[in-house]
């Protein structure tokens, strides 16, 4: 099919495109500039890079931030895929009820979510820290994953698993041998996604994490409200490259079974 | 419950107890009082919203709403074309600018924002251009500017805008503008009668995507704007992490909240009955 577009919304779209793209250009290009202060370009260097890897703060940040995404992702993604795989044998109204309370986290704004559990960690006594960093990410991640599996189970329909239990499996053996299979992928991409999402919270963990909890994100903040440094610039640079790849990966997970209708890993 | 939901139990205890609990807790909070620590003290009143008619925060909610309400629609002006050209290109243009656009949606915004301080502060990039040009002598105060936070608010939020209309657009019945210009209509009218229409549903999501996550952003005025220009999320952040007065930042995002539903909905209501003459006019 010939492209229907008139050319001054070529020209449009390319603008946008540029205004998208060149600021991340900016701190991308940066990082690898020798100078510690000009905004000029003086030469090609991996120090910053190298100076990020003896950063106590950043290497303790970065600890933080794995130990957390990880556990978020485990429990998040067993969570979600338990509701996805439960809710669809659900009656209407459970569905109804269920499917709005698991929007909820992608719908409430951040900073609602942050401060109400701020709110609860406080009144229980429980202590700031990754491990209420970790629940915090839990809730809003396991929605993410429910929706994607939710998703991909809708696809499949459910032809082959009647036919599994016409031909006399019983239930855990459909689910192992014929469920499971076909919707590892959107449980794999679930996690990525999940992983990604707690990777890059900022919003909610300045809230709920304490002062020995740190996490990446919240170490750009502070840093970028005490002014530039090149650190900072690697720094962001190694993130935007993890998150692309990480959702990269989702993606292609997701659309990688025969037959499958094309999904998005995005929630609308 | 039935027996067969039970596997719907786990996920219901979480979310009751970390997303409705700690809810229902701000709300309630929001109706008391506090000690001379700070600390929130059960005595039932109405203060902390009577407090919120003080004319300072509500110029600082009406800002807020202005803020929210001119980056949705320049995030729409911006994006809608875009969405347009990469749903009608060809297929393989098609996968590339979807990639194009899903890109910065999975980048985090802290750094899509400090990426700005990196161009605009006195020494940045774009000051340092414009004088090497010869453009200017002096570096313009580029940074701490209300530009700045319109500017960091639309770069911010453009992906969410982009992303439904291209879903809607993509979706959308495609044999309805054949028929359409089967029958003589111009590109234009067929794009306002049939395609607006039918993507009617992208530019609500994505315009409340928009409008939800401008209003609740602190970071983008904390970094790129001054100190004068604190917007509502701004205040109920500094009332739960520095001035400590929890009613008051409670009563607070019970009413961002609240205004916010207020908002949507009406705007659901005026897009929808936009549409239905639209319909009746045919």
């Amino acid at each position: 099919m010939k492209s229907k577009n008139h050319p001054l919304l070529g020209l449009h779209s390319l603008v946008v495109m540029i205004f998208i793209y060149v600021p991340i250009a900016f701190i991308i290009a940066y990082s690898f500039n020798s100078s510690r202060l000009a905004a000029d370009w003086s030469g090609f260097t991996l120090d910053w890079y190298a100076s990020l890897f003896t950063n106590r703060h950043v290497m303790e940040a970065l600890v933080n931030t794995l130990t957390v995404a990880l556990v978020s992702t485990v429990f998040s993604t067993l969570l979600g895929t338990l509701a996805a795989l439960t809710i669809r044998k659900a009656g209407r109204k459970t569905k109804a009820g269920m499917g709005g309370l698991l929007y909820m986290p992608i719908i409430i704004p951040d900073i609602i979510m942050g401060l109400s559990l701020l709110v609860l960690f406080t009144q229980f006594h429980l202590p700031l820290g990754k491990l209420t960093i970790i629940i915090a990410h839990i809730t809003f991640c396991v929605s993410y994953v429910y929706v994607i599996v939710n998703t991909r189970l809708a696809g499949m329909g459910d032809q082959l698993e009647e036919a599994a239990q016409d031909l006399g499996a019983d239930a855990w053996q459909t689910f192992r041998h014929v469920t499971l299979p076909q919707i590892m992928p959107g449980i794999i991409s679930g996690a990525l996604i999940a992983f990604t999402m707690s990777l890059d919270d900022f919003m909610v963990s300045f809230f709920v994490s304490g002062p020995s909890s740190t996490t990446l994100p919240i170490y750009i903040y502070g840093q970028v409200k005490r002014g530039i440094s090149p650190e900072i610039n690697a720094l962001c640079t190694i993130l935007i490259l993890v998150s692309v790849t990480l959702i990269f990966l989702a993606q292609f997970m997701l659309n990688r079974g025969k037959g499958q209708k094309k999904q998005s890993v995005l929630p609308f | 419950m039935k027996k067969s939901s039970l596997g719907l139990l786990p996920v219901l205890l979480w979310l009751c107890l970390f997303l409705v609990v700690p809810m229902l807790i701000v709300i309630g909070i929001s109706f008391m009082g506090r000690d001379e620590f700070g600390n929130v003290v059960f005595d039932f009143n109405l203060d902390s919203y009577a407090t919120f008619f003080d004319p300072l925060y509500l110029g600082i909610y009406w800002d807020t709403i202005v803020l929210s309400v001119v980056t949705t629609i320049l995030c729409l002006l911006l994006s809608y074309p875009l969405a347009y050209y990469i749903a009608n290109a060809g297929p393989k243009m098609q996968t590339w600018g979807l990639a194009l656009i899903t890109i910065p949606f999975w980048i985090n915004f802290l750094i899509r924002t400090y990426a700005w301080v990196l161009l605009l502060r006195t020494q940045g990039v774009v000051n340092n251009l414009l004088i090497d040009i010869g453009l200017i002598q002096e570096p313009l105060q580029m940074l701490y500017t209300k530009g700045a936070v319109y500017l960091g608010m639309v770069y911010t939020f453009i992906p969410f805008m982009v992303l439904p209309i291209y879903v809607a657009l993509e979706q959308m019945d495609k044999k309805l503008l054949e028929a359409a210009s089967d029958l003589g209509a111009t590109r234009w009218k067929s794009f306002w009668h049939i395609t607006l229409p039918q993507t009617k549903s992208g530019i609500m999501t994505g315009s409340v995507l928009v409008y939800v996550s401008t209003s609740g952003m602190f970071v983008v005025t904390d970094i790129l704007g001054g100190a004068k220009s604190a917007m509502i999320s701004n205040i109920i952040q500094s009332q739960f992490l520095g001035a400590r007065n929890w009613p008051f930042g409670g009563a607070l995002s019970v009413i961002f909240v609240i205004t916010s539903l207020i908002l949507i909905v009406l705007f659901n209501k005026a897009m929808t009955s936009r549409h239905l003459t639209a319909k009746e006019g045919r």
